[in-house]
């Protein structure tokens, strides 16, 4: 008896954790059953309205995720991306309120993010501070200085220009998830046809070895915690469109949801592997898993506790697919 | 010697299946007391496989164990060691933060009365058994600040305090000095004295033929012959475990050395090496020679780049070359093959077309723009010239043997185009067939007008292989011999600290 179901254990676990198997496919798998399940479950979910509903949704976490993902995958990790969110949306509303235009607004809180970024670069890479500790400090540090300078009010009176861009569309697709693909598509360029994206898998995998091949493991890690920067300035200039006001404490705990997509999209935490792709599936299934969610009328602390304890399954399932091989 | 018991460990017709791989096919193998039992094969002939099923780290797919004469089916490593089996693995596994005494009792902590952690008695006991071997540290230290060899022997003494009745060394002394090989020597006849079984894996064959009573080689996870050493010989041995004659491995032709290439001049970094000096030609083997610690690793890091010398002055192809960074080692055509490879050498959840590409991105890369296909084009003609073993080259390295992962690491030095090879510890971990191709290459390396420093702590490869020897002991220079004056014993004594060399 003991004998047959050790077989049958076996066979089951074959296909999940084959060779080649590759995350990517599993996760299409996921969406795929969600999506048939949602759509049998609730009458609404499969209408236009809903779907276009749901990308918008993912599109502002999506776009964090990205650039989480390029952290994690050199080994890094960067909690302060929800307070550069609230930085970006903040500077943004104020530019924007004193009388700037959309465009020199949208760049000024681009570099505030950049700067925030930066900031988190020079403490890992010169001042050799652990990751999780020095945008620890930076998350809580930023987010202080957007409520000192906003003296924790809400900035309203943002141009219908500036709101509409989040709410419209182009031929039927929602600007939010054009943004999203662009930029899904621009990271996927540069993290597997640049040097610099190349370069950031090498350093992730071995620090020692990428310096002694001569990487500029400098820019390396500028680069990643940069580019993290400003995708979460792009998401906060787009979420507080969405908003239609510059609220001081928005983008709060938004780290927590980008971590899981990196890591439900296959990212291991030691660096040296991650997929914007698995990312971007990671995302969706989170944010169909909300939506679905809400259609059904489940209650949303439920669900948070499901989408959270997605994180510890995605883990789970990584460390069995190692043991596997 | 009592080599006749009754065997502690029957292995019988073991085979091990991985998915798509027979890793092990019908191997059986005995040990019994007072034997110290080598287990020899290259890479991939299946050593650690037969390891880790004896450790529990793997489930055996057929065959039967038998301890003491009872069939076991060892399910876990903590059931091994509850059946009296220990291992010492090359890489030591400790707790760096904790204090020797904390690590011989990690998960049976010894207590009071009041139920609380007896630091004085589990130091007392550690003290004890540590001194039983000949090892003199404090209980109390933190293993962190141990050398490696002390962290080996604390290991070993872990093991005795468990009372072990076989216990298995996996490349002991890779990382270990003379000095400490003999120590180890001294302790792994100590236990066979006191009956325990030994299972000892090395790639150099002198240490077999020095402790070993009996020998089994392995091919490609089969059984090839049980032999007892005093019986055989080095080359019939290694002709067992490559399936064929082997001449003299370091038999490779010289060139004649053209114009000075590097010069080195009275470099100094803190307490690693003082006042070196030295020249190596065009088409040169220059090797260094010395032991673990004398200062050879970190001499080649400061002209590379990796570390900073504090002064002394380098000139590389006529140029200043004090470098700061590897970077312009690197691109001064200067190539570091370092001494830890998984550590240093290579990304190993990369796969071996990156890592081929590491150093040479831009080759392969236009406007910051990579070409995948150019890439791929450049890691399968290394493979080939290299007689790289890979399934294809999107494997990841980790998945390779240790000659494979050496050779990727050469190929992202070949890709480069460097004309200054420094190979630290080229050969370490690496089987006898991969040995041969790597000297190979030397070989054609040489020939294409390439220059080669080669670092070894092996005397053997650093005489056999080198044009000139630098020998150092703790980092002072002590000689450069040329090679019609090669003497293994005077360069022993050399790297001892012992003898200066007049002129």
């Amino acid at each position: 008896m003991e004998e047959n179901n050790k077989v049958v254990e076996k066979k089951k676990g074959m296909v999940l954790f084959k060779k080649g198997f590759k995350t990517e496919m599993l996760l299409v798998l996921i969406l795929a059953i969600l999506f048939i399940f949602f759509s049998i479950a609730s009458p609404v979910f499969f209408k236009v309205d809903t779907l276009m509903k749901l990308l918008k949704q993912a599109s502002i976490y999506g776009i964090i995720a990205i650039g989480m993902v390029y952290v994690i995958t050199s080994s890094g990790i960067d909690l302060s991306v929800g307070s550069v969110v609230g930085l970006s949306g903040v500077i943004v509303s104020m530019a924007m309120t004193s009388g700037w235009g959309i465009v020199p607004a949208t760049l000024i809180a681009l570099v505030a993010s950049a700067l925030v970024g930066m900031f988190n670069g020079v403490l890992i890479f010169n001042a050799n501070v652990p990751p999780f500790i020095a945008t620890l400090s930076s998350m809580t540090i930023v987010r202080n200085m957007i409520l000192l300078i906003t003296g924790a009010k809400t900035i309203s009176g943002l141009p219908e220009a500036f709101t509409g861009i989040a709410s419209g569309s182009i031929l039927g697709v929602p600007n939010l998830f054009l943004c999203w693909l662009a930029i899904i598509l621009i990271s996927l360029f540069i993290s597997k046809k640049t040097i610099f994206g190349r370069n950031m898998y090498a350093y992730g995998s071995n620090k020692e070895a990428a310096r002694l091949s001569g990487i500029n493991t400098r820019m390396t890690v500028y680069g990643v915690y940069v580019y993290s920067a400003v995708l979460c300035g792009i998401a906060g200039i787009l979420l507080t469109s969405r908003l239609g006001n510059g609220v001081p404490t928005s983008g709060d705990g938004y780290e927590v949801d980008a971590i899981a997509a990196a890591v439900v999209g296959g990212a291991s935490m030691d660096g040296g592997v991650g997929s914007v792709i698995g990312t971007v599936l990671g995302a969706t299934i989170m944010a169909m898993l909300r939506q679905g969610g809400t259609l059904l009328g489940i209650n949303s602390f439920i669900m948070e506790i499901i989408i959270s304890s997605l994180i510890a399954v995605a883990v789970i399932i990584d460390m069995l697919r190692k043991r596997g091989k | 010697m009592q080599t006749t018991g009754k065997p502690l460990i029957e292995m019988k017709h073991i085979t091990k299946e991985f998915p798509g791989v027979k890793a092990l096919s019908d191997v059986s193998i005995d040990i019994r007391p007072g034997e110290v039992h080598a287990l020899v094969g290259e890479n991939g002939a299946g050593k650690s496989t037969i390891i880790k099923i004896l450790m529990g780290v793997y489930s055996k797919t057929s065959g039967d164990i038998y301890i003491n004469g009872e069939k076991q089916d060892i399910k876990s490593p903590l059931h091994a060691q509850a059946l009296g089996l220990g291992a010492v693995y090359q890489d030591v596994n400790l707790a760096q933060d904790l204090s020797v005494a904390e690590n011989f009792f990690m998960g049976q902590l010894l207590t009071n009365k009041l139920g609380f952690v007896d630091h004085a008695r589990m130091n007392k006991e550690t003290r004890e058994t540590l001194e039983s071997i000949d090892v003199h540290v404090d209980p109390t230290a933190i293993i962190r600040t141990l050398s490696v060899a002390q962290q080996e022997m604390v290991t070993i003494g872990k093991i005795m305090h468990q009372n072990a009745k076989v216990v298995i060394f996996d490349e002991p002394t890779a990382l270990l000095t003379n000095d400490e090989t003999e120590q180890l020597f001294g302790i792994i006849d100590k236990l066979k004295k006191e009956g325990a079984g030994i299972i000892y894996i090395s790639h150099r064959m002198e240490e077999i033929f020095n402790i070993c009573d009996k020998a089994t080689v392995l091919k490609d996870g089969t059984f090839v012959q049980t032999v007892n050493t005093k019986d055989t010989t080095e080359d019939e041995l290694i002709a067992m475990m490559v399936g064929r004659e082997v001449g003299n491995m370091y038999d490779i032709e010289h060139m004649t050395p053209g114009e000075t290439v590097l010069k080195v001049d009275r470099i100094s970094r803190g307490n690693a090496f003082r006042d070196v000096s030295f020249e190596v030609k065009k088409g040169e083997i220059f090797g260094m020679f010395g032991l673990v610690g004398s200062g050879r690793t970190e001499i080649v890091r400061s002209i590379f780049g990796a570390d900073v010398k504090d002064c002394g002055t380098v000139t590389f192809l006529g140029k200043p070359a004090d470098f700061t960074k590897p970077s312009q080692g690197i691109e001064a055509s200067i190539a570091l093959l370092p001494e830890n490879r998984k550590e240093q050498g290579l990304a190993l959840k990369l796969s071996v077309a990156d890592n081929t590409n590491i150093v040479a991105l831009h080759k392969i890369s236009k406007a910051g723009i990579v070409s995948n296909k150019k890439g791929i084009a450049v890691a399968e003609e290394y493979c080939e010239k290299l007689k790289t073993k890979t399934p294809s080259v999107s494997q990841l390295v980790q998945n390779l043997s240790g000659g494979n992962q050496q050779k990727v690491v050469i190929s992202k030095w070949l890709a480069q185009g460097s004309e200054l090879f420094i190979f630290d510890e080229p050969t370490v971990g690496v089987d006898v067939g991969a040995k041969m191709e790597i000297y190979k290459l030397f070989e054609s390396l040489i020939k294409e007008g390439k220059t080669l420093i080669i670092i070894s702590s092996y005397l053997p490869e650093a005489m056999g292989l080198s044009d000139r020897l630098l020998v150092m002991y703790e980092g002072k220079q002590m000689g450069i011999i040329p090679r019609d004056e090669y003497d293994d014993e005077k360069i022993l004594r050399l790297a001892s600290g012992i003898e200066e060399k007049e002129s």
